[in-house]
C-alpha cells in the first residue's frame, strides 16, 4: 500500500483520530473509577443512599 | 423492556452493564474491519491516496450533526416529558460530540491542504461547521458554570433547541451557497455518487463510528448517574454536619 506523496497528511489524520478516540475512551474509564471510588469514600463514612444501595451494588 | 423502564437510573445503570461489553466488541470489530477496508481502498483517479481520509472525515462529519440530533431530542424530554435521563444523556453526548466535530474539522483541515491548497477556507460549510464546535464548548462550559443540575439542564436544553437550527444550515450550506466544500455524495437525491469500492468502507467506518458513539454516551451516561448520586451524598453528608 503506497500512500503517495501526501503520506504525511493522511498519517497524521490517521493517528489524531486514533488520540482523540483513546483520549475519549481513557477519560470515560478514569471517570467511572473515580466515582466509584467517592461513592465508597461516602459510604465508609456512613452516609448511604435511602435505599440502601451502595457503590458495590453497581455493575 | 418499555421507554419507562429506562427512566429508573438504578435500572438503566444494570441494563447497560450487560449491553456495553457486546456494544464494546461490535464496535472494535466493525472499525477493524473498516481500517481494513480502507486501507485495501484503490486510489481515487483525481485525489489519490488521499481519498483515505474520506473514511475518517466523513463519519465524524456525519456524527458531529447526529450527536447534536440526539442531544436536542433529550432536551424536547427535558424540557417537554421531563425524563430523569433526558439531561444526563444530553451532558453526556456533549463532550462526545464535541471532540467529533474537532476530528471532522482537523482531518478536513488536513484533506483540505494537499486538494485545495489551504487548511483552512471562511466558506458556509466550514464556518457552519466550526460554529457547531464552538456550540458544543458552550453548552459543556455552561453545565460547569451552573452548579445545580436542574437548572443547568433547562438553560442547557434551550441552547440545544436553539443551536439545532444549525444542522440544516450545515447540511445544505453546500446547495444554498458557492462554497470549495465539494456538495454530497452519500445521503442525496438520486443515491450516492460514489463508486462502490469507496461507498462500502466508508458505510463500515460509518456504522464503526456511530456504534463507537453509542457505546462511549452510554459509558458516559452511567458516569453522569453516579456523580450525581455522589453530589446527593455529599449535600447529605454536609446537611448531617451542619445539624
Amino acid at each position: 500500500m503506497s500512500l503517495g506523496p501526501y503520506a504525511s497528511f493522511i498519517v497524521t489524520a490517521y493517528a489524531l483520530v486514533t488520540a482523540v478516540v483513546a483520549i475519549l475512551i481513557a477519560w470515560i474509564a478514569i471517570d467511572y473509577r473515580r466515582q466509584k471510588e467517592l461513592l465508597r469514600e461516602l459510604e465508609a463514612s456512613g452516609v448511604v443512599r435511602r435505599s440502601g444501595r451502595g457503590a458495590a451494588d453497581i455493575s | 423492556m418499555t421507554l419507562i423502564d429506562l427512566a429508573n437510573p438504578t435500572r438503566f445503570l444494570s441494563l447497560t452493564a450487560r449491553v456495553l461489553p457486546w456494544l464494546a466488541g461490535a464496535t472494535a470489530i466493525l472499525l477493524l474491519i473498516g481500517l481494513y477496508q480502507s486501507a485495501m481502498a484503490p486510489d481515487d483517479y483525481q485525489q489519490g491516496a488521499t481519498v483515505k481520509l474520506m473514511f475518517i472525515h466523513v463519519p465524524n462529519a456525519w456524527l458531529s450533526m447526529f450527536v447534536w440530533g440526539v442531544m436536542s431530542l433529550a432536551a424536547l424530554g427535558t424540557l417537554v416529558w421531563r425524563h430523569p435521563l433526558a439531561d444526563v444523556a444530553a451532558k453526556a453526548a456533549a463532550p462526545i460530540g464535541a471532540a467529533f466535530t474537532f476530528l471532522a474539522l482537523a482531518t478536513g483541515s488536513l484533506w483540505g491542504r494537499p486538494m485545495w491548497g489551504t487548511y483552512w477556507e471562511w466558506d458556509a460549510r466550514l464556518t457552519s461547521v466550526l460554529i457547531l464546535f464552538l456550540m458544543y464548548l458552550g453548552l459543556i462550559a455552561l453545565w460547569r458554570a451552573v452548579e445545580d443540575p436542574s437548572r443547568a439542564a433547562r438553560a442547557a436544553a434551550i441552547l440545544t433547541l436553539v443551536g439545532a437550527i444549525n444542522i440544516p444550515i450545515i447540511k445544505f450550506s453546500v446547495d444554498w451557497w458557492n462554497t470549495l466544500h465539494q456538495p454530497a455524495s452519500v445521503m442525496r437525491m438520486g443515491g450516492p455518487s460514489l463508486d462502490r469500492a469507496f461507498l462500502i468502507p466508508l458505510l463500515v467506518m460509518a456504522i464503526g463510528f456511530s456504534l463507537l458513539f453509542v457505546t462511549l454516551h452510554l459509558a458516559a451516561m452511567r458516569n453522569e448517574i453516579l456523580r450525581r448520586r455522589v453530589r446527593a451524598l455529599q449535600m447529605m453528608q454536609a446537611s448531617r454536619q451542619a445539624a
